[in-house]
């Protein structure tokens, strides 16, 4: 299981596009942080969510 | 009317805000990214409170449909809101020592604007220009604090705008699904909480309270 946004989801093997792609979440309006640190996003498609991760996804939205 | 001296307005803030913490404001550098109803808001509220150091960056101009919700007022249609911006908070806080830079943040200038503030305030309107200078700075620029704002559009409850530690470093306010896109615009009361959410996220890192 992984903890994404503080609930635990059945996410262990899927990238984070793909998780992404899942959620409906542009991969352009997001940061996605995993035990902290962040994720570059050159690097959505190839990494892989492990078992016990936690996962930060910070959608973002248009207004300011 | 003549304004108060330096040291006038700094026993002022003193008294107010205690010597110590005083000290930490008055020595503190803030980046403001994004001038419009977050941003101006947000600087408006750190020159109240005496934070010595304000980065002010954007490259648009006021316009009409600026003042439902940002800091400027009627005659300063069409002038660069760094210049506005300034003038507005030099009439508050005369001493603040303001930096401005009328400029478009990119990934390319990012490393050159951003080098001197330890906490940087993104205060973007659009989405993906959000996440790119959050990413970038999360990426690149790992010693400096960023409080962000995603979601204060509309009018939802007031409460539901939050601050939240999503790590050691990176704060980020507002209710989190509000898009200005969708429906309604940004209307001055929710757009104020936010950018006072962001404000005080700053105010508490600089006076070294993490607890949120």
């Amino acid at each position: 299981m992984v903890k994404i946004n503080g609930e635990q989801l059945d996410k262990a093997g899927k990238t984070v596009a793909e998780m992404l792609a899942e959620m409906n979440i542009s991969e352009l309006r997001v940061a996605v942080e995993i035990n902290e640190v962040i994720v570059p996003k050159a690097s959505y498609s190839d990494t892989v969510l492990k078992d016990g991760d936690t996962v930060e996804v910070v959608r973002f939205v248009g207004g300011g | 009317m003549s304004i108060p001296t330096r040291e006038e307005m700094y026993r002022a803030l003193e008294e107010r805000h205690g010597r110590e913490l005083q000290r930490k404001f008055a020595e503190a550098s803030v980046a403001v990214c994004g001038l419009g109803g977050l941003g101006s808001n947000i600087a408006i509220s750190l020159a109240r409170a005496g934070i010595g150091h304000l980065h002010l960056i954007d490259f648009d101009r006021v316009d009409i449909s600026n003042l439902n919700r940002q800091q400027y007022f009627a005659d300063q249609i069409g002038l660069p809101k760094t210049e506005a911006l300034t003038a507005n908070l030099k009439m508050i806080a005369p001493y603040c020592d303001v930096t401005a830079d009328c400029v478009r943040l990119d990934e390319d200038n990012m490393p050159e604007f951003l080098k001197n503030e330890g906490i940087i305030c993104e205060a973007f309107d659009k989405a993906d220009q959000k996440a790119m200078l959050v990413n970038y700075v999360l990426e690149n620029m790992p010693e400096k604090y960023l409080v962000a704002a995603s979601g204060m559009a509309g009018i939802a409850p007031a409460n539901l705008i939050t601050t939240k530690r999503i790590t050691k470093r990176f704060y980020l306010c507002g209710d989190g699904v509000s898009d200005a896109a969708e429906g309604m615009g940004l209307v001055a009361a929710r757009v104020m909480i936010c950018a006072a959410h962001q404000a005080h996220a700053v105010i508490r890192i600089i006076a070294e309270e993490f607890d949120t």
